[in-house]
């Protein structure tokens, strides 16, 4: 067998076994359960004291929505702050200027929302100050936000009525002192013994071998890409992301920062099995979500690994695939690897350039995040999730003539009314914005011809690809598109803005509403959800609204340029 | 709104301590004890530091084993791939170019021996490594160029290749060249 493929066996296996055993965990922490990890018990109870918050009270759901929206507004403005005046502040050796006000406004809605889209490089375009205390900072925050916002939908759906679902501050603050500050400093401490920079005193100027003078950009990289993983950010220290020979030093670190940004989002699916006492239940998530992520991984892995016909055809020698934006020690099969774990799950960190990927990998990878469902972010992947299989107990229901209900709950009307506007806002975004540019384009192709690196079909998939990146907050993009201009930049950080927030606010609706409900017990009548049947409905229900929806643009784009490749 | 707007600057200040202060606090000093010192791995030749093990450099003279092609000429400050498309002409005409280069330099080599790397920009366009196969094919060339035999040449190669049981196999072109120049004394 191919060593190459091997490799991914071996990562995709070692991926599958860790979450199980966190998504234990996760519920017991969630819980409130006694846990082995309660020495942090009184830091915790210091951290609130310090914060003046009574983290026992429970909130209603609309008070859990009031509290995480005024927490990510104190941060949206500091962001802010940071990135304008980040070129007169400390830690900045290499004397970075400031943002541009639209550019920072970009930035800082970029990593509030998770999405960590970048229209600056690390190296010329932020300070140590700023990719500490505004970059890490959201890393985190914002990686528990959707933990925490998972966690209340959690509750909702438990056995009973209810109106108090918990309390969001607990939630926030565990996610971050129980699991993502320990597990972001064990691969950190991976990442420094593997040749990942940690330090503070800016560029080195050397002369190489050949008598060039280079000057080599460093900086406290390990601890911010360790959370860019695991807080499924995505969002790179260095311009070339985890491409970067110093962000991504060896195989070895390849496949821990890979692991680490799969972990969570595979992991909370399990924590909602334990949490409701329902295993079987996500057996059915985990296993629509596996065959939707393989589904878009073996395509995108054959096409890299046999390379671009164009250059077979000048007759070079192509057994290592498509290299074009590949690095030699990671090879065809783990970059494409990468590449789709980096986009069904909203990370979008990237380890080889997806502009230069094969056009039938790219168009996997833009129905990763077109779907935003199979496996999806931290916390928010699930929710995503949740709202397809609302509107697919839904459809059930109406085909064999029952009165739909998701566990124990009815789901009527106004449930309906929301998920359906959060299903369709996520084309609605994509395509709209897409049509905007391409029209603006086609307008004036001289005045906007930096936009594009790349001619025809590929142009098109790059102005798609950037709206798909913003709406499903996955930030990776086909960097070819010069992207640093107002239009872009307000354009798809308005996009961000509300992709983020609707597809929170919509099913934490959803499960509040649901949670006051009568409780009817499980009969010979119910529609059972924890089914393969189920699953497959449910599958077939996000192929249908997420997929089918953007094949007019696919064919536009990367279908026509695979036609014309081979 | 105020109930709810002092909380949030208070645990804001309170999270800034933790996951900006004392989290890369404490890498900061784990990173001591790593090699390097978390500055980086670097490489000296003479007491001259000439580069860091992880970042690729540029080698373009016949002397040297070449580094693959680059988007950002190997500046270290401004990583970045050259985002091509696979489809676009201009690019296909600049592989053609390279490859038709990469032929007049090593004469003596087929087209279908030169590896796609050879030929291609890196994603970060710093990558410091060449496959064995992109590192044997100029062998011929530096041997002549070095007034070298070829078989010695190439037993260094073997010796410089870093197997992986999962990954491509690779050589380190930074190192090889050191290790070229120590074989000649240089």
């Amino acid at each position: 067998m191919n060593k190459e493929l091997l490799g991914l066996l071996v990562i995709f296996g070692s991926t599958m076994l860790l979450p199980l055993p966190l998504g234990r965990y996760l519920a017991t922490v969630y819980r409130g359960n006694k846990s082995w990890t309660d020495f942090l018990a009184p830091l915790e109870r210091l951290l609130f004291r310090a914060a003046g918050i009574d983290a026992n009270r429970g909130m209603t759901w609309q008070q859990h929505l009031v509290a995480l929206l005024t927490i990510n507004l104190a941060w949206f403005l500091w962001a802010i702050l940071v990135f304008c005046l980040q070129g007169s502040l400390p830690l900045n050796p290499d004397h970075n200027p400031s943002m541009t006000p639209d550019q920072a406004f970009n930035t800082a809605i970029s990593f509030l929302v998770n999405c960590n889209l970048q229209h600056y490089s690390g190296e010329s375009g932020a300070t140590y100050f700023s990719q500490l205390f505004a970059i890490t900072f959201l890393q985190f925050v914002t990686a528990a936000t959707g933990m925490a916002a998972c966690v209340v939908v959690f509750n909702a759906l438990k056995e009973g009525t209810t109106e108090k679902l918990g309390n969001f501050y607990n939630y926030f603050v565990k996610s971050i002192t129980r699991v993502l500050l320990p597990i972001a400093t064990a691969v950190a401490l991976v990442l420094v013994f593997q040749g990942t920079p940690m330090n503070w005193g800016g560029k080195a100027s050397i002369v190489t071998m050949q008598g060039d003078s280079v000057s080599v950009s460093r900086g406290p990289a390990a601890a911010m890409i360790a959370i860019k993983e695991l807080g499924t950010n995505g969002g790179g220290f260095f311009g070339a992301n985890s491409a970067h020979p110093l962000e991504n030093p060896t195989y070895l670190t390849n496949a821990v920062e890979n692991f680490a940004l799969v972990l969570i989002p595979l992991a909370m699916v399990f924590a909602f099995g334990y949490y409701l006492k329902r295993p079987k239940l996500s057996y059915m998530v985990m296993g629509v979500m596996t065959v939707g992520c393989l589904m878009l991984l073996a395509p995108t892995v054959y096409y890299e690994m046999h390379g671009n016909p164009a250059i077979a055809h000048i007759g070079a020698d192509q057994r290592l695939g498509a290299m074009e934006g590949k690095e030699v020690r990671f090879g065809a099969a783990a970059s494409a690897y990468w590449g789709i774990t980096n986009t069904v799950i909203s990370c979008g960190s990237v380890n080889s350039m997806h502009d230069s990927h094969m056009p039938i990998s790219g168009m996997a990878e833009l129905l990763g995040m077109m779907t935003n469902a199979f496996y999806g972010g931290v916390g928010v992947g699930f929710l995503n999730f949740f709202v397809f299989v609302i509107i697919a107990v839904f459809i059930s229901g109406l085909m064999v003539g029952r009165t739909p209900e998701l566990l124990g709950k009815k789901i009527e009307a106004r449930e309906m009314k929301i998920a359906v506007i959060v299903a369709l806002l996520h084309p609605l975004l994509i395509l709209a914005g897409t049509a905007m540019s391409a029209h603006l384009y086609a307008g004036n192709p001289t005045e906007y011809a930096g936009w594009l690196a790349n001619p025809g079909y590929h142009g098109f998939s790059e102005m798609l690809y950037e709206f798909t990146s913003s709406a499903a907050n996955n930030g990776s993009g086909f960097e070819g598109l010069g992207d640093n201009t107002p239009w872009w930049n307000i354009s798809t950080g308005l996009v961000m803005i509300l992709a983020r927030y609707l597809p929170i606010i919509g099913p934490v609706a959803i499960a509040g509403l649901l949670a006051r409900k009568k409780f009817i017990p499980e009969s010979a009548g119910t529609l059972r959800v924890d089914t393969a049947t189920f699953g497959v409905m449910v599958f077939f229900v996000i192929w249908i609204i997420a997929a089918l929806a953007f094949f007019p643009a696919l064919a536009l784009g990367p279908l026509a340029e695979h036609f014309t490749l081979y | 709104m105020k109930t709810q707007l002092l909380p949030a600057l208070r645990l804001t200040l309170v999270m800034l301590v933790l996951c900006c202060g004392l989290y890369p606090a404490l890498i900061t000093a784990a990173a001591q004890l790593a090699p390097g010192h978390g500055e980086g791995e670097q490489i000296s030749k003479n007491g001259r530091v000439v580069g860091f093990a992880n970042v690729g450099q540029k080698f373009d003279k016949p002397e040297y084993f070449n580094s693959r092609p680059s988007a950002v000429d190997y500046h270290a400050d401004a990583s970045a791939g050259s985002n091509k498309g696979p489809s676009n002409p201009e690019y296909l005409a600049a592989v053609k170019a390279r490859l038709d280069t990469f032929l007049l330099e090593n004469p003596g080599v087929r087209a279908a021996d030169v590896p796609a790397e050879l030929i291609t920009a890196s994603g970060s366009g710093l990558d410091p490594h060449l496959s064995p196969a992109g590192a044997l094919v100029q062998v011929p060339r530096v041997a002549r160029a070095r007034r070298l035999d070829a078989a010695r040449v190439t037993a260094l190669v073997r010796a410089q290749t870093e197997t992986n049981p999962l990954g491509p196999d690779r050589v380190n072109v930074l190192k090889l060249n050191l290790a070229l120049d120590a074989l000649v004394g240089n």
